[in-house]
């Protein structure tokens, strides 16, 4: 009996720390925000409505980025209803200047000028035309994409979409939604496409 | 030391005949690999160091004193270690602090120097290295081969970990960025640039052990500081305040993931 009652007491010892350090995680959670917010200052284009997390962020932070497939489901169908098509129904710009776009890493930073340029850093992640050395592994390698995936005009589309927002496609996807942010313009955007797009662009030779 | 740097000049000069067109992207890996080797035979951090060391014993401020009997975790004027195991609580500040905001504590303390002439510019340039920059180098090479030895023995240590755990993982921004977007899988790299997984000891080692460190691409001493500043510049952030508790929170998260790394600082990168 003795035994038994010391048993229980150190049962309800262990819930009741499992249930304060939840508390304590819930506590931390709350006050990421908080502390950003205090240490952080506005500094050129950077400003301080940066650290507010969009429906997207916080589910893909809360989740680890693995959300429940359901909650997947549903950002990627919100996501797909935020993109602009371009208004004369074309995908394709050129794809000489759509490399300019993939090679160019500026833009967004509190180091960047309002209005100026921005490139889409596409290298920095991707591999796409094999003459280009220096490119980063955190996206997959997109070299022969259109060769590959077929020249057709659904594929265009699905590249367009996916430059302007990636979370159309993958809830949690590492890459930036560069049309949704207003960091590419549709004609960057069409630029971009026909750089993995046209059957004359180095990345399909 | 006139020697290292002869070495350093060779080193540069093999690189850029070696980084002609034409080769294989493991070729170019290659190279940049054997570059990083000969840099660290010459690494101008030494002379960061030496010019911090005669800055720390230099008496100046209103109290016309030196930094000798700063207190960074081992007693006054103790330097040997001490960064390893940084950042640490004190008590007489009740705050958890990385070495660079105990520098401040330390010159408004001991030299009566004010708070915002201590941290006017923690940041300097190829041109003109800032104060901060050659008294961090001075420190951290005094921990050269001691483990790194984050305790979490504190409520103040724990939160620390706990929130820079947190900010590690958290994404907003224009383009949806965390740290751990670039630093959370293996095998991956922006560009060349390979990309240490800071979640785990391994990576967290591999970066903790060498940050602080000479930047040839800025010709420059860098501190852990500024790497957390620069990261979140490239992640499209608002810039977070120097020596602020969420950048200290963050260094500890990192820090303790590294814990048992042996400290081989200041190091050397691209």
């Amino acid at each position: 009996m003795k035994k038994a009652l010391i048993a229980a007491a150190a049962g309800a010892l262990v819930v009741a720390g499992c249930a304060s350090m939840k508390e304590m995680d819930a506590k931390y959670d709350a006050e990421v925000v908080q502390w950003m917010k205090r240490d952080f200052h506005a500094r050129g284009i950077a400003t301080m409505d940066r650290l507010d997390q969009d429906e997207v962020q916080r589910v893909c932070t809360q989740y680890d980025n693995k959300p429940p497939e359901a909650m997947a489901k549903q950002i990627e169908a919100g996501e797909m209803k935020k993109i602009k098509l371009p208004s004369d129904g074309k995908y394709m710009g050129d794809w000489k200047a759509g490399q300019k776009i993939a090679q160019r890493g500026r833009g967004m930073t509190w180091r960047d000028k309002p209005g100026s340029t921005n490139g889409g850093s596409c290298y920095n992640c991707h591999q796409l035309s094999t003459a280009e050395l220096s490119f980063g592994t955190i996206g997959p390698s997109l070299n022969q994409f259109g060769k590959k995936r077929g020249y057709t005009v659904a594929n265009q589309k699905y590249v367009y979409e996916k430059i302007y927002d990636s979370k159309a496609f993958t809830a949690c996807s590492n890459m930036p939604r560069l049309g949704l942010s207003g960091t590419l313009t549709e004609q960057q955007i069409k630029d971009v496409t026909a750089y993995l797009m046209d059957p004359n662009s180095p990345v399909n030779k | 030391m006139r020697k290292s740097l002869t070495t350093l000049a060779v080193a540069c000069a093999a690189f850029l005949a070696t980084s002609a067109f034409g080769q294989t992207p493991e070729e170019v890996k290659k190279g940049v690999e054997q570059y990083r080797e000969m840099l660290e035979l010459g690494n101008p951090a030494e002379l960061y160091a030496l010019k911090g060391e005669a800055l720390f014993k230099k008496k100046r401020g209103p109290k016309n004193a030196s930094l000798e009997q700063c207190d960074f975790g081992k007693g006054p004027g103790v330097l040997k270690g001490v960064y390893a195991e940084m950042p640490r609580y004190f008590a007489d500040t009740g705050k958890v602090q990385d070495l660079e905001s105990r520098l401040v504590t330390c010159m408004v303390q001991l030299q009566g120097i004010s708070e915002k002439d201590a941290t006017k510019r923690p940041f300097g340039n190829a041109d003109k290295p800032s104060e901060n920059e050659q008294l961090v180098a001075y420190i951290v090479s005094q921990s050269y081969g001691d483990p790194i030895n984050i305790k979490l023995d504190n409520p103040k240590m724990k939160e620390a970990y706990e929130i820079g755990k947190r900010l590690f993982f958290y994404r907003a921004g224009p383009w949806d960025f965390s740290c751990a977007t670039c630093h959370a899988e293996e095998n991956t790299r922006i560009r060349l640039q390979d990309l240490p997984v800071l979640s785990s000891p391994a990576g967290a080692k591999a970066a903790m052990t060498t940050w602080p460190a000479y930047r040839v691409s800025n010709s420059q001493l860098k501190t852990m500081e500024w790497r957390i500043n620069d990261c979140y510049r490239q992640m499209r952030f608002p810039e977070p305040n120097f020596i602020s508790d969420s950048v200290i929170a963050l260094t500890t998260y990192l820090a303790y993931t590294a814990n048992g790394g042996v400290y081989k600082g200041p190091g050397i990168k691209r």
